[in-house]
Parts: structure tokens; C-alpha cells; sequence
């Protein structure tokens, strides 16, 4: 492996799984000092998120949002926008689902299910979406602005599950009429997980290659690394990156839909669970590659299915999955710093290598010339 | 019940929610006001917010005065802000990031540390009576205001104050707005500001303890849903005044009321669009005062979010 592949992969694959560990560990002596065993949380940890098929199962279930969700924060990203409001758009796709059929009845089978989709897709786009034009015309900032559209989009999803198109038979939780039997999202063959999951690992793979395999991606990277530089040779940066807020506004918009035909059947408040801010996590773990949003999804979805084995085995509040996302997320923002350390290590280490080899030549020479003089003397005596 | 006196009655329960609902934002603006003068942004004031109501509750549960209450939260919201000041302080560390980070750290460590403190009541924060020279019930409940809004009046005037006539203010608006300039004066510029960001913590959590000590008045995960971000953009709204930032935070308050008041008389249609009436103004506002053209007057000329 060359040197500069050496800090790459320091760099992208060591530094996350450091801080990940660290977190791990901060954990672990945090759950210790309300005088919980440190070693039978992680046991734990390491059970509830990967130990059997049941927790496999349950783990990539929980993963299938989160990949659509970190590609909310991760696509905007990479056009130069922090957006995180990944939550408003995931509800507003959710309500999106759930409400098409009150205004057609979608056709049975898989057609259906792919029009509830769409409609999702479709809420959701267009919410971040606006929240790019926001950014781009009025000059209103896109993290502040995102994370107050999510209230919103909660209020008015509250508002219409609550009011106009709530169930009249959901009556202690209030919520609105499920989708047809025939529409909703069915189980992997032969697994217990749903059709989400290839969705999910679907939209981040073609995402990745959108980015780093078209001109229209390699544009929009363009636009992020140096606004300015994208307008001098012409490229339409508002276009660009409107249009990834409103890819990724779509895949969150999605992961709201998948819960919605997948899990819940209907909309509901059950659907506000904080999966839009945990895929904010996700996206930041992975560096907002879409490629490795995948394994970091899988991750944090099995940190959240042990999240619930903790809480029944060692009595741990169910906040403690937040707690070591919050962890984590610090940890993993500190190790920013340490960013392109190993490859100026190496650099200095090359000049030091360099030197010596240098020197030793020199030394070698005066050696060579010194042994010529000798002879040269001898002869001469 | 007429309707003149009907909307009487909202009007009065908005004005005296003004003061309710806005002196938490008061705290938090005025706290995020300290930390952006010296060029930096903290949206973990959202985080401390949660954080500090939970200690607040905690220390005057435990101690039975209040007040110890209100100071427990304001060290809790400074030791999670100097965190923030201090990660912001490493090389390559981006500040919009970190505030996201300690945004969820903050509700994570409140919500598994209260976990115990959401049943049991707690000594609450005393309220000053100025409605007694009026016979209506409504007018004496909209006047008996939080012990904790004078104390918010006087630190914006102070701040105010202080910003622009002291020596620690000028240092403090030098790191904002030009970092060349303290560090050629011999200041140390990170060490400014994580003492500022500090500081705007511990300002922030006073705020905390009157969501859980006043108004709603107990612990519980929904006590804080975005207040401390939209308290981000009133400082935007403000244009970094801390006086201006007490009319904005009247005004949010206002409208934060404007929900409940309606419930109050009667009227429950769309409750839930009242009451995301806060953000749907911040918005707004957001809209009409930014511009993408220019930095917007009065911003610290440091601070990233203003472009």
C-alpha cells in the first residue's frame, strides 16, 4: 500500500472506528457510575445489536430509515448545505403515504405501494427543497432553517392526524386510516425484515455513484467544494443545490413512507422517534459518503435494537442509546482534528528517510575518496 | 360570554403569556447573544436548554430552595456550552457540527439522568404579584410574572452596558469582529471565546430552570421542543442588541402563548397549528431580514451563519 493510501484509510476507516470505541468505552464508565456493570452493558450492546438472527433481524429493520435519513444530511452536504431536517421531511413523507388515499384510491398490489412511495418521496423532496431555495434566494441559514420547518412539518402533521384525517376508531392514539392490505410494504423472502432495507441500501449506493460517477454529481461537488469557483466557469450553483436538498429531502421523505406501508400501516405519532436527527449521526460518521452510510446505518440500527435489551436486562433508561449517540457524535467531531495528521507523519518521515539516504551517499563518497587519497599515498611511499 | 369579551380574554392571557412563555427565550437569546459577539454560533443552546431545566428541577427537588435549582442549571448549561467552546477550539472543528452534536448529547444526558424526576414536584420559582390593583382574575393571573423576567431585564441592560462601555466588551466584540486584530493586541482568541461561550451557557440555563421551575413548571422529555433554536435566530431577528433581543423574546413569547390561550377559551380547532406559530414566525422573520446578498448589519464579522 502506497503512503498517501496508507492516511487515506487512517483517515476515513481508523479515525471513526477510534472515536466510535471511545464512545463506546465513555459509556461504558458512564453507565458504571449509576452503578451498572460496565463489561455486561457492552456484552449487551454487542447481544441486543448483532448476537442472533432475531437481533440481526431487528438491527437491519431499524437500519432501513436511517440510511434514507443520513442521505438527507449527506447529499446536501456534499453541494456545500448543512441541512438537518431530515425529521420534518421523514413526517411529512410519512403524512404524505397515508394521505394519498384519501384523495384516490390507489390501485391494488405493488402499483400502489410504489405511488404511496412516490407521493413520500415526492412531500418530502419538496419540503427541503424549499428549504435550499430559502437558503439560496433570502439568504436564510439552511441549519436553522431545516431544523424550524421539521416543527413545523411536526405541527401540521399532529394537526391533520389529529383533525381532519384522523380514524374515527383510533381512539387512545389517535391516527389515520391504514393503507389498503395489498399495498403495504412486504417481508424480504425467507427473512423478517422488509422491502425498506433494499431500498434504503438501493437509494445510497446509486446516490454514491450519482456523486462520484456523473458529471451531474461531480457538478454538484464542484459547487460545495468552492461556491464562487462553480459560478466563474459557469455551472448553476442555486440549481445544483436545489436539486440535492431535494434528493435528499426525498430520501427522508421515503424512509418516512417505508415506515409508514412497512411498520406502522397508518400515520401516527409513533412515527416521530427521532430517526431523522440519529441519521444526522449516521451521515457525519460516514463522512457524508453515501457508500459508507450503509455499514454506519447498520451500526447505530443495532445500537438501537440493543437499546431496548438494555432496558429490559439492566433496567437502563430508554434515553441511554441517546446518550452514547450524543457520545459518539462529540467524539466523533474531535477527531476532526487529528484529520490528515498520519499523512504529514508520513510526509516528515519520507524527508527524515530522504536525509539519512542523502548523507549516507555523501558519507560514502568522502569514504570512497578518502580510501583513493590512502592508496594514492601508499603508492607514493 | 360576547365575543368583545372573548378575545379580551385572549388578548390579555397573550400579554401576560408574553412574559411567561418569553423569559426562558430572554435567557437563551441573551445567552446566545454573549457567544455570537465573539464569533461564534452555539445551536447546543438547545441542548443546554434541556439539560439545564433537568438540573434545575433536580437541585430544587433535592434541596428544596429554588434558587438552588437556578443555579445547579446555569452550571449545568455552562459546563455543556464550555464543552462546545472547547471542542470549537481544536483545529478543523466546525462550530454549526459541534452545536448539532451537544443539541442531541445534551437531550440524551437530560432525558437518562431525569428519568427519576418526572413523577415528583418540586419548590417552585416565587412570582411577583403586579395585577393586584385590578379586580378581574384574568388581568391579576396575566400580571403575576416569573421572578426570574426582572432579573432577565436587568441582565440585557447590563450586557447592553457592557458590550459597548466596558474593556471586557470591547475584547469581547474585538474576537468577533476581527480575530487578527485581538490576536495582535496579545489576546488569546480561543481562550475569549470559550469563556464567552461559557458564560452564554450559564446565562442559558437559568433559562432551563424556568421552563421546569416556573412555566410549564416540572420535568418531562417534551418540555423543550426547539425554544433554544429559535432563541438562535432571535439574536439574528435582534441584530445582535441585547435590548432588541428582549423585544424579540416578548414577542415570541406572545406568540408561543397564543395556542394555549385560544384552548383556554374554548376554542380547540387547530390547536397544534397555534402552537407551531412560534416557528412558522422565526421563519419569517428568518425571510425578511436575511438577505443573500449582504451580511446583515450589526453581525459579528467572524460569525459564519450571518452570510
Amino acid at each position: 500500500m502506497s503512503d498517501s493510501r496508507v492516511a487515506v484509510v487512517f483517515d476515513s476507516v481508523v479515525l471513526p472506528v477510534l472515536a466510535l470505541a471511545g464512545a463506546v468505552l465513555l459509556f461504558g464508565g458512564f453507565v458504571w457510575l449509576g452503578g451498572t456493570s460496565p463489561t455486561e452493558t457492552w456484552l449487551l450492546l454487542f447481544k441486543g445489536a448483532f448476537g442472533d438472527a432475531f437481533s440481526w433481524q431487528n438491527t437491519l429493520q431499524r437500519a432501513a430509515p436511517l440510511m434514507l435519513t443520513a442521505l438527507c444530511v449527506a447529499i446536501p452536504q456534499r453541494a456545500g448545505l448543512m441541512v438537518i431536517g431530515g425529521e420534518g421531511a421523514l413526517v411529512l413523507g410519512g403524512l404524505a403515504c397515508a394521505g394519498l388515499p384519501y384523495l384516490f384510491a390507489p390501485p391494488a398490489g405493488v402499483m400502489g405501494t410504489v405511488l404511496v412511495l412516490l407521493a413520500s418521496a415526492l412531500a418530502g423532496g419538496a419540503w427541503i427543497a424549499l428549504a435550499g431555495v430559502l437558503r439560496q434566494y433570502r439568504g436564510v441559514n439552511e441549519t436553522i432553517g431545516s431544523l424550524l420547518m421539521s416543527y413545523l412539518a411536526i405541527g401540521l402533521f399532529k394537526h391533520f392526524v389529529e383533525g381532519p384525517m384522523k380514524d374515527p376508531s383510533s381512539l387512545n392514539k389517535p391516527s389515520t386510516l391504514p393503507l389498503n392490505e395489498s399495498n403495504l410494504l412486504g417481508l424480504l423472502p425467507g427473512y423478517e425484515v422488509h422491502w425498506g432495507l433494499v431500498w434504503g441500501a438501493v437509494a445510497c449506493v446509486v446516490a454514491g455513484l450519482w456523486l462520484f460517477g456523473s458529471t451531474h454529481g461531480f457538478a454538484t461537488r464542484v459547487v460545495g467544494g468552492n461556491a464562487r469557483a462553480a459560478r466563474l466557469v459557469g455551472l448553476p450553483s442555486h440549481q445544483l443545490i436545489i436539486t440535492a436538498c431535494g434528493l435528499g429531502g426525498a430520501c427522508a421523505g421515503l424512509a418516512g413512507g417505508i415506515e409508514v406501508a412497512a411498520v406502522h400501516t397508518n400515520a401516527n405519532a409513533s412515527l416521530i422517534a427521532g430517526l431523522g436527527y440519529t441519521g444526522i449521526l449516521v451521515s457525519f460518521v460516514a463522512r457524508h459518503n453515501p457508500f459508507a452510510v450503509i455499514p454506519v446505518a447498520i451500526l447505530f440500527g443495532g445500537f438501537g435494537s440493543a437499546g431496548s435489551l438494555l432496558q429490559r436486562r439492566l433496567d437502563l433508561p430508554d434515553a441511554s442509546v441517546l446518550v452514547l449517540q450524543g457520545f459518539a457524535f462529540v467524539l466523533i467531531l474531535a477527531s476532526e482534528a487529528l484529520r490528515g495528521r498520519m499523512g504529514e507523519w508520513m510526509v516528515r518521515q519520507q524527508a527524515v528517510r530522504a536525509e539519512r539516504v542523502a548523507h549516507e551517499t555523501s558519507r560514502a563518497r568522502l569514504a570512497r575518496e578518502q580510501a583513493a587519497l590512502d592508496a594514492a599515498r601508499q603508492e607514493a611511499a | 360570554m360576547s365575543d368583545a369579551s372573548l378575545w379580551g380574554d385572549v388578548a390579555v392571557a397573550v400579554l401576560g403569556g408574553a412574559i411567561r412563555v418569553g423569559t426562558p427565550f430572554l435567557f437563551v437569546s441573551l445567552g446566545e447573544c454573549l457567544t455570537e459577539k465573539t464569533g461564534r454560533i452555539n445551536l447546543g443552546l438547545e441542548g443546554v436548554l434541556v439539560l439545564s431545566a433537568m438540573a434545575g428541577f433536580a437541585g430544587s427537588y433535592l434541596t428544596g430552595s429554588p434558587w438552588a435549582g437556578v443555579l445547579l442549571a446555569g452550571v449545568a448549561g455552562a459546563l455543556l456550552a464550555m464543552l462546545h467552546g472547547l471542542l470549537c477550539s481544536l483545529p478543523r472543528v466546525n462550530d454549526i457540527a459541534t452545536g448539532i452534536a451537544l443539541m442531541l448529547l445534551g437531550a440524551g444526558l437530560a432525558f437518562y439522568l431525569g428519568k427519576p424526576l418526572i413523577q415528583p414536584q418540586a419548590a417552585q420559582i416565587p412570582s411577583i404579584e403586579l395585577g393586584m390593583w385590578s379586580d378581574s382574575a384574568q388581568v391579576q393571573a396575566a400580571l403575576r410574572i416569573n421572578a426570574l423576567f426582572p432579573i432577565g431585564v436587568l441582565l440585557a441592560a447590563l450586557m447592553a452596558w457592557a458590550l459597548a462601555d466596558t474593556r471586557w466588551g470591547l475584547i469581547v466584540r474585538m474576537a468577533g469582529d476581527s480575530s487578527d486584530a485581538a490576536r495582535a493586541l496579545g489576546y488569546s482568541v480561543n481562550t475569549v471565546r470559550v469563556l464567552a461561550t461559557t458564560a452564554g451557557g450559564f446565562i442559558a440555563g437559568i433559562g432551563g430552570a424556568s421552563l421546569s421551575l416556573y412555566y410549564p413548571g416540572s420535568w418531562n422529555e417534551g418540555l423543550s421542543s426547539g425554544q433554544g433554536l429559535i432563541a438562535v435566530a432571535l439574536v439574528i431577528f435582534a441584530r445582535w442588541r441585547p435590548m432588541a433581543c428582549l423585544g424579540a423574546a416578548l414577542l415570541f413569547g406572545g406568540a408561543g402563548a397564543l395556542g394555549p390561550a385560544l384552548q383556554s377559551v374554548g376554542i380547540g380547532w387547530g390547536y397544534h397549528l397555534f402552537n407551531a406559530m412560534p416557528y412558522a414566525l422565526t421563519l419569517l422573520i428568518l425571510v425578511w431580514t436575511c438577505s443573500p446578498k449582504q451580511a446583515l448589519q450589526g453581525a459579528p464579522m467572524e460569525l459564519g451563519v450571518s452570510r
